[in-house]
């Protein structure tokens, strides 16, 4: 599952990191700082699993508030 | 006497001044295992500060969905109050408690001393304090930026949801808000220190006003 700053939200971490990499001469215009999580689950079928790993998707790896997820690659 | 149960996860660290700061205040401290089920008896709650579980996931995430969060949030259903100080307040809004989250500070500096705080309304929560009262209160975090949706905000300050702001932003927040309360009024969170601000040694005694709204407020539960 990937969880990234959702658009339009300010993102402090991603922004620091703009500022370093434009230190370093890259001019990169956004930087949006997410994280990746890699579960095992143990399902009957790929659709079960998936349905388990948006659940815990939605309720606890990632807050809607400010955060948008995605299940799979 | 009214008893106030401080709850206690893996990487609390002020929760021992805030038992302190609830006897000095002439209550009953209780500390509360985050494993526990139940409040043993507690009327009311403080969620305290430090960095519970690591920091891990986002502050606050993992403690919210600890067994005596259950509890805090059944004694708050009941019209039991709650409050939340620092790492205590992220762990209200990640449990869905209190509105809004935090995020790392405008500036990703961890901020560390007094901060002027301007009082917005009167409240049951601040005995003694008029709208435009100053209190001054410490506060020491890094993931202390409020935030929530603009509509949401509008719709707590005209609920009268906010208690508190700060004087001068030192984090990011939302509308420059420091302390917030649930619809109900019974719950409130807010990054700054009150137990660290209850002896006059210690430069204010401002702490003293939250505390004494959290006593007040076991004794007179707030109606649904």
């Amino acid at each position: 599952m990937t969880v990234r700053p959702r658009e339009g939200i300010l993102d402090p971490q991603g922004e620091a990191l703009r500022r370093s990499l434009a230190g370093l001469g890259y001019d990169v215009a956004d930087v949006r700082a997410g994280k990746v999580f890699d579960l095992e689950i143990e399902a009957p079928d790929e659709a079960d699993a998936r349905r388990i790993a948006d659940e815990i998707s939605e309720r606890v790896l990632s807050n809607p508030l400010i955060e948008d997820y995605r299940v799979g690659a | 006497m009214t008893r106030v149960g401080v709850l206690v996860f893996p990487g609390s660290c002020d929760d021992r001044d805030a038992l302190r700061a609830v006897e000095l205040m002439g209550a009953e401290p209780a500390r509360i295992w985050h494993g526990d089920d139940d409040l043993g008896g507690a009327d009311a709650v403080i969620v305290p500060g430090g960095f519970s579980f690591g920091d891990h996931l986002r502050c606050g995430a993992l403690a919210a969905l600890s067994p005596a969060m259950a509890a805090v949030r059944a004694h708050a259903d009941a019209g039991g109050p709650v409050l939340g100080i620092c790492n205590g307040f992220q762990v209200l809004t990640e449990a869905g408690l209190l509105p809004g989250i935090l995020r790392p500070n405008a500036g990703l500096r961890f901020r560390c001393h007094d901060a002027p705080l301007l009082a917005e309304r009167e409240s049951a929560w601040l005995p003694g304090v008029r709208a435009g009262d100053v209190l001054t209160i410490p506060i020491k975090h890094h993931d202390g930026g409020w935030f929530a949706p603009a509509e949401q905000v509008a719709e707590l300050e005209r609920r009268g949801q906010v208690l508190l702001r700060y004087a001068e932003n030192p984090n990011g927040s939302v509308g420059s808000i420091a302390c917030v309360t649930n619809e109900r009024g019974n719950v409130a969170g807010l990054m700054p220190h009150p137990e660290h601000a209850v002896d006059p040694l210690l430069g204010s005694t401002d702490g003293r006003r939250l505390l004494q709204g959290l006593l007040d407020l076991a004794r007179t539960p707030v109606p649904a």
